[in-house]
């Protein structure tokens, strides 16, 4: 187990290199400049010296080649430069967002989780019956209803009800829980119904699945109450695939959440992805790029390892 | 005898009470919100209201324009000035007392110094209307509370430019130990102390306790919040999250604030120094026709386009080179004798379809190059080719994003575009640089030279008449409309929708005007 767990670790390594390469060479391809963007975009203007001399303080007048030096060589020591559009450091630029839209989406997959797996469960136990038809109708609209469009509607309920939206500016949980919980359970709820009713369908479908197995046979026959056989060995088995679902759609979420953040104006990675690849910000977009694909591939392991605990017949060797 | 101290007395008590009697009200945040965020902390580097309203309360300038009663100007940190007959010497007397906020004393030195910068702005800084000063031969300082501007030539803006919301001014001695200072730091002698900006979500500023205005700010402080989605926008106002949004409403956004607010919002509209304008790449043809570009000018109803596109978007006059409505500007009767604005738009449009027809091109066919920016942009641009197709032009349309947009059209990668021309104030240097040569100007992206424009433009600057100014103007406009390398849509129309209890703050008809919000107070 150790030997696959540093083997993985290990892997992580050309996997972020084919990351990072792909991302230099595809915002390279963007047509655009970044600095024209800046100094004319409201009508100012400049002569080309003065552009000349800003892109050169970028260090876009460099060859591709001596751009990527520089991209890799900061990639080695975890150096991710400046933002081009503000001069602030990466790093200050992405950890004072990351707080907000880890939370968000670890109250998104909270919701998801307290939700799915006893509605899955259930939904798969009442086969049929009208419990089922209504977990599976609660589910299938949220696979229909964009999470952002919820969002909208929940904002507009709360203004024109009780002529109140959630705070605007994020504080952070240990400063003020009401405060943050008030500006934050809103989107968490948009997000996470969606996110319910992906890991529901999972979890019904595999219970089910599972349901047919010997084994529930075998337990049953011999006479174990039908909760313990449920519990301990159907879901067990059922939770594989869904902690594979669960992993990828918490994953998502830590910078997939463009729309939702506009509507609730969170200030969060998304929001950050789309303004600095608008702006043609390379080393922002850069290193949002090396943080999301950092995120996936940890989650993945951290996915795999569960499959570990979950099931001990999975031994990684 | 007994009776005199009495009287006195009571003279003085009257004295006092009278001048105890203010109106406005001390205290309070206002929460303001705002749809972008400035890049950096230079104003002599930064174009946008994104930066204006954030972080003009930090500063004062020479001059300013006085918002209650536009165009007029005022003295800021300028006391009094006098501009010699010759109008080549701006002699400015300074107010005394005035601090920066580290305690610091203000100067002349710190005038000359800001002036220097954008000016002649040194090595590695950026300096966007550096050309605008370029009439600037010399800055003395005879002593700490005197300015002296000499000037090369007369120039009929200057005093206008010293009013410039851009021209804070800096500390000297910050500036000569790093003149980037101003990009990374806020430091000046405004109403308002930077208090914190917290990237992606908000803007602080709170009192400024030493200000040179005794009494002012009113405020205690405020707080600029970085809101994108217009849709989130106007819902923090409607629910009172924020009192105002200084940039400016759609007519259905207005339209909702006020049928859900009714009695607790002010609204103010009214002409916006802001156009849109349609340029030709003149080194494609069949756009080095003349003859084309009047043709396509010619086609557009103007007046009826106007009336309708002011019921979906932020458009509403019409308009020449100068926004209508400003003292320069040509009257209603004048305007209508330009090509593409009579009023008998059947008449333009067979004169139009004549037009194309001598020029060989009677079912033009082209591509125009539009910001995917929702207003106004796309509404006018849908607008200006259903106005070509009445004469039989066919056009698609092809809306950027913003970068792209913006690369296409300076690399001259578009046949037909639509462009914008924005200023903080009324004033034709500024105006026009948009139809000078391209060799003169940076933001002509017809790539054509013109001298006789040129000339004309020249001329009305060195003018030292208002009526010489005028004929000047005149002709100058009627050569842009009748080339029409790059001719002017309909102008913007300003809506405002604030919080009744914010006071003390005065519409104009530019956003990046009075926001220094020295006499802004909360009425609570």
């Amino acid at each position: 187990m150790l030997r696959y767990i540093v083997n993985r670790l290990l892997l992580m390594i050309p996997t972020l290199i084919g990351v990072a390469i792909l991302v230099f060479i595809l915002l390279r391809m963007m047509p655009g400049d970044i600095v024209e963007l800046k100094l004319l975009a409201e009508g100012g203007g400049v002569d080309a010296a003065t552009l000349e001399a800003e892109r050169a303080r970028l260090g876009l007048d460099k060859s591709l080649w001596g751009q990527f030096v520089d991209w890799m060589t900061g990639l080695a020591t975890l150096d991710f430069g400046v933002s081009m559009w503000t001069g602030r450091p990466v790093i200050e630029e992405i950890s004072s967002r990351l707080e907000l839209s880890m939370q968000v989406a670890l109250m998104a997959t909270f919701l998801a989780i307290i939700i799915a797996i006893p509605l899955g469960t259930l939904s798969a136990l009442f086969k049929d019956t009208w419990i089922d038809h209504v977990i599976r109708v609660f589910a299938i609209a949220g696979l229909a209803v964009p999470s952002f469009w919820l969002g909208m509607v929940i904002i507009l309920l709360l203004l024109l009800n009780f002529n109140w939206i959630p705070p605007l500016t994020y504080t952070p949980i240990y400063e003020d829980p009401w405060r943050n919980l008030s500006q934050l359970i809103w989107p968490a709820m948009a997000v996470g119904y969606r996110y319910s009713a992906v890991a529901t369908r999972m979890m019904r479908s595999t219970i089910l699945e599972v349901l047919q197995e010997d084994y529930i046979r075998t337990a049953r026959a011999k006479g174990v109450l039908e909760r313990l056989v449920i519990a301990r060995h159907a879901l067990r088995n059922a939770m594989l695939p869904v902690i594979t679902v669960i992993g990828l759609e918490f994953a998502f979420l830590i910078g997939g959440l463009v729309v939702t953040e506009q509507v609730f104006n969170l200030n969060g990675l998304g929001k950050l992805f789309v303004e600095t690849v608008t702006r043609g910000d390379f080393t922002m977009v850069q290193a949002l790029v090396m943080l999301i694909a950092g995120f996936f591939i940890i989650i993945n392991f951290i996915v795999d390892l569960l499959y570990a605990v979950f099931d001990p017949r999975v031994r990684y060797r | 005898m007994k009776r005199l101290p009495l009287l006195l007395m009571m003279a003085a008590a009257l004295a006092v009470s009278a001048g105890s009697v203010y109106a406005q009200k001390r205290g309070g945040e206002l929460k303001f919100a705002v749809s972008a965020e400035p890049p950096n902390y230079d104003c002599h580097a930064n174009t946008s209201f994104a930066f204006v309203h954030p972080v003009r309360p930090h500063y004062n300038t020479l001059l300013k324009f006085d918002a209650a009663n536009y165009p007029k100007i005022k003295g800021d940190l300028a006391e009094s000035w006098t501009v010699s007959k010759d109008s080549l010497t701006y002699t400015f007397k300074l107010r005394r007392g005035v601090k920066f906020h580290d305690g610091s004393d203000f100067s002349s030195a710190d005038v000359k110094a800001s002036y220097e910068r954008i000016a002649n702005p040194p090595k590695g800084v950026i300096s966007i209307r550096r050309g605008a000063y370029s009439d600037i031969a010399s800055i003395e300082t005879p002593d700490a509370h005197t300015v002296v501007f000499k000037l090369k030539a007369p120039n009929s803006a200057m005093l206008s430019l010293f009013a410039s919301p851009w021209d804070c001014i800096y500390s000297a001695a910050k500036l000569k130990q790093d003149p980037n200072f101003p990009r990374t730091n806020v430091m000046g002698t405004g109403p308002f102390v930077f208090v914190e900006h917290a990237a992606g979500s908000h803007w602080v500023g709170k009192r400024f306790d030493g200000y040179f205005e005794k009494g002012k700010p009113y405020l205690d402080g405020y707080r600029a919040i970085f809101i994108r989605n217009t849709a989130a926008r106007v819902n923090a106002l409607q629910a009172g999250e924020v009192l105002a949004e200084f940039r400016g409403h759609s007519p259905a956004d207005k339209d909702r604030l006020v049928k859900a607010l009714g009695d607790k919002v002010n609204v103010y509209e009214q002409p916006w120094c802001c156009a849109l304008v349609v340029t030709f790449n003149t080194e494609k043809k069949p756009f080095d026709d003349a003859r084309v570009r009047r043709a396509l000018s010619l086609a557009l109803d103007r007046w009826g386009g106007a009336q309708a596109l002011s019921k979906i978007a932020l458009v509403r006059w019409v308009g020449g080179v100068l926004r209508p409505g400003y003292e320069l500007a040509p009257t209603e009767e004048e305007l209508t004798q330009y090509p593409g604005f009579g009023k008998d738009i059947n008449k333009s449009r067979a004169e139009a379809k004549r037009l194309l027809k001598e020029a060989g091109v009677p079912d033009l066919k082209f591509k125009f190059t539009n910001r995917n920016i929702p207003m106004p942009y796309t509404p006018v641009g849908v607008f200006l080719i259903d106005q070509w197709r009445q004469i039989g032009v066919t056009v698609e349309h092809e809306q950027l994003d913003t970068k792209l947009y913006q690369a296409a059209l300076r690399a001259g990668n578009y046949e037909a575009g639509l462009d914008f021309n924005c200023d903080f104030m009324d004033e034709p240097n500024l105006q026009l640089q948009k139809y000078l040569s391209a060799d003169k100007s940076t933001i002509n992206y017809g790539r054509y030279n013109d001298r006789t424009l040129d000339g004309l433009f020249e001329k009305q600057v060195r003018a030292t008449s208002r009526p010489d100014r005028v004929k000047y103007l005149r002709a100058f406009e009627k050569r842009v409309l009748e080339e029409a390398y790059t001719f002017p849509t309909i102008w913007w129309h300003r809506v405002i929708v604030n919080w009744k209890q914010m006071k003390g703050w005065h519409m104009s008809p530019s956003h990046y005007l009075n926001q220094d919000l020295s006499e802004v107070w909360l009425d609570q």
